[in-house]
């Protein structure tokens, strides 16, 4: 693992995989039985396992998580409310190793959307429409800016819906500049400590 | 400006402000661990060669992969694999190297970490409490601000005793009235996020208020924060209060004496200011309400159970519908059950145990029917065998277990098999939550426990022991008892 998440390039260019169920819990992104790991890596193969497979461990083959294509999107549109339920980062990593470096949806849970920001996977919440549009457009081009903070969508620009999004500024620096999120923390260390003993005093 | 609970709590422990640059650094009190969510962080702690920063302020237990079968004659459990196990001696070893106080196998305390961290009074109002878990809320009963963080915020606080974090917007759920007899907190719970919805709080902190708030008691008011995640709530929290003051007084890790006395004057001056106000507003009528249970995926998938199963709306209702095996548009009154699960975070106390036993006693539970309860902690296991309710369990032809989180999660083993219906206790009924193909309905102790004795669905206020009318299972009978959940339009 690097010590400190950053994404390859600025720049996003994929095709999207689309998971149109609102509110797809962690669980359903990796489920309970896979989290007695103690490594970060390898999840991948786990990832929507009762999605893709059946109890005796066969690919389902109307399962779009198990098409060619699927594998090689960077890009995960998905419904309303995208993983919500459990804290379990397990469920970011599974989807980074699946392949996925960006999911979109217009509304993403709390406390994955903070798993992602700490992992480089980008979480990107838009519009109503723009959802609309590309729930409706599986396998649709996106082109993902991080530093205009911009998605656009469809081949050609009169295509597809082009719009703006909003990334935590310092998770973004983070990403983007390799900022070390807990280097930046322990810097603070002295600052911290005299807080602390102010308010020891202050009990 | 008058300041709300949250707003006091949370300006009491910024070590550094949120600017445009970065997020605001805020303090920790109390590090709650566990087996599952910290190894990758002490990993990183041990990468960077830094130690734990503050182990005086991190306690950590066995809760959530651990077998809740006794050991065998020669000590051995029977983890459900080598991973597991692996796991659990991975935290051990960590603990053991960073001095954190461990209530492991050995220890008289051990339990569902959200269950000891009260118990033990390690929570008190005020406090900001994290756990790699998100039902992390339950400690907002004491008036704490509580919530789960993910694994790389473990390593975070483990190394500074600080998180980065934006402010989150404050919501105020307010129950007016009481709730009637036989109906409990955990009704009251799945009602506000029926309402709310499964990401209506996304983004907010709840502040449950309101007599049927004020009225509930430690227990109770616990089930109701545990559960503000399933709202998407980043936490739940409520007010400290007499009834706050008087459960924590004399718990182990609490001041003593006067000290406490000191501190309960200052936990009650954290009570929102008046003319406070949240960046959003829900009110509900607690009155309205009865013994609700969940008939999908999703916990705001939920029922009054005299009410009929609404018909589906949308493509997500009708694949719960299918996935559950349940009709719409009838009562989930004598719906067929085969597992009974009593426990987890958010029903795993005396109390919830109590409730259990009273429907229980006397009776058995239906043929074909599995029923387990797992008590939350080792302390609530003693109380409860002291008070004779393991052999109202084990008579009644439950398991009686050992501590844990058991079959709210299943990874430890104690599964639903696929297909099978299981009443249950705990706080999620997402598919497979309970095992691949499990069905989940999410219901309180009462609920369960006379669903065990029926079979099927029941409602706990129609116990023929005290009653001698006919139970019927037909919604003619069981229809318009009670009115229809009135709520008062959120003002946001």
């Amino acid at each position: 693992m690097k010590p400190n998440p950053t994404i390859e390039s600025t720049r996003i260019e994929s095709t999207t995989l689309v998971l149109a169920e609102s509110n797809i819990d962690t669980d359903q992104i990796i489920p309970a039985r896979f989290l007695t790991t103690t490594e970060r890596s390898g999840l991948g193969r786990h990832a929507f396992a009762d999605w893709r497979f059946d109890a005796e461990g066969r690919g389902r083959a109307d399962c779009v998580l198990n098409l060619a294509a699927a594998r090689q999107s960077a890009v995960l549109v998905a419904g309303d409310n995208f993983g919500c339920g459990s804290s379990r980062e397990h469920a970011v990593w599974a989807l980074q190793d699946f392949g996925v470096r960006a999911v979109v949806s217009s509304s993403i849970a709390d406390i994955f959307k903070a798993n992602a920001l700490k992992n480089a996977l980008v979480p990107i919440e838009v519009d109503a429409d723009c959802h609309r549009w590309l729930l409706d457009h599986p396998g649709a081009p996106v082109t993902i800016d991080l530093q205009a903070c911009r998605l656009a969508a469809g081949l050609a620009a009169e295509d597809g819906p082009e719009v703006s999004f909003e990334l935590d500024p310092f998770a973004r620096r983070c990403m983007l500049e390799g900022v070390d999120a807990l280097g930046w923390l322990l810097s603070r260390r002295e600052k911290i400590e005299a807080w602390e003993k102010t308010r020891a005093e202050a009990a | 400006m008058p300041r709300t609970l949250f707003d006091k709590i949370w300006d009491a422990h910024v070590v550094e402000a949120e600017t445009a640059e970065s997020p605001a650094v805020l303090s920790v009190d109390l590090h709650l661990v566990h087996e599952v969510t910290s190894p990758q962080a002490f990993a990183e702690l041990d990468r960077r060669a830094i130690r734990v920063r503050c182990p005086d302020r991190t306690v950590a237990t066995l809760d959530h992969s651990i077998p809740t079968t006794p050991a065998d004659g020669q000590g051995q459990r029977r983890y459900a694999s080598e991973e597991a196990w692996t796991q659990v001696e991975r935290l051990e070893e960590n603990c053991a190297r960073h001095g954190i106080t461990l209530h492991g196998w050995d220890s008289p305390h051990r339990g569902i970490v959200h269950v000891i961290g009260p118990e033990l009074g390690l929570t008190r109002p005020g406090m900001t409490i994290v756990c790699g878990d998100s039902h992390t809320a339950t400690h907002g009963a004491f008036g704490a601000l509580a919530f789960g963080i993910g694994t790389t915020e473990v390593g975070h606080v483990l190394a500074t005793q600080c998180l980065l974090q934006h402010r989150p917007r404050s919501m105020e759920v307010r129950v007016e009235g009481r709730l009637p007899p036989g109906v409990t907190a955990k009704d009251l719970v799945l009602q506000v996020i029926a309402h709310i919805g499964t990401g209506g709080a996304t983004g907010h902190v709840i502040e449950f208020t309101g007599q049927a708030i004020r009225v509930l008691d430690m227990e109770g008011r616990m089930t109701v924060c545990n559960m503000a995640i399933e709202a998407g709530a980043r936490a739940g929290m409520i007010a400290p209060d007499e009834t706050t003051i008087a459960w924590l007084r004399g718990r182990p890790a609490c001041p003593q004496g006067a000290e406490f006395e000191q501190a309960a004057e200052r936990w009650l001056q954290l009570a929102g200011d008046p003319g406070a106000r949240h960046d959003r507003e829900v009110v509900l009528d607690a009155s309205t309400f009865a013994p609700t249970v969940t008939w999908g995926t999703r916990p705001d998938m939920a029922v009054a159970l005299d009410r009929p199963v609404p018909m589906p709306q949308d493509a997500a209702a009708r694949r719960a519908l299918e996935y559950m095996g349940i009709q719409p548009g009838q009562p989930l009154s004598g719906h067929r059950v085969d597992v009974v699960f009593i426990g987890s975070c958010t029903n795993a106390r005396l109390g919830d145990l109590r409730a259990a036993a009273e429907v229980l006693r006397g009776r058995h539970i239906a043929a074909g029917v599995r029923m387990l309860v797992v008590p939350g902690s080792e302390t609530v296991r003693r109380q409860a065998e002291a008070e004779g309710l393991d052999r109202v369990f084990i008579t009644a032809g439950a398991e009686w277990r050992e501590p844990g989180c058991s079959m709210c999660i299943a990874m430890n083993g104690d599964l639903v098999a696929p297909g099978q219906t299981a009443i249950s206790t705990s706080n999620r009924n997402f598919e497979g939550r309970q095992g691949r193909g499990a069905r989940t309905l999410l219901a309180s102790p009462a609920t369960a426990a006379a669903s065990a004795v029926a079979g099927c669905v029941a409602d706990p206020r129609h116990d023929p022991r005290h009653d001698t009318r006919q139970i019927s299972h037909s919604p003619e009978t069981w229809q318009m008892q009670v009115p229809s959940p009135r709520t008062l339009e959120a003002r946001t």
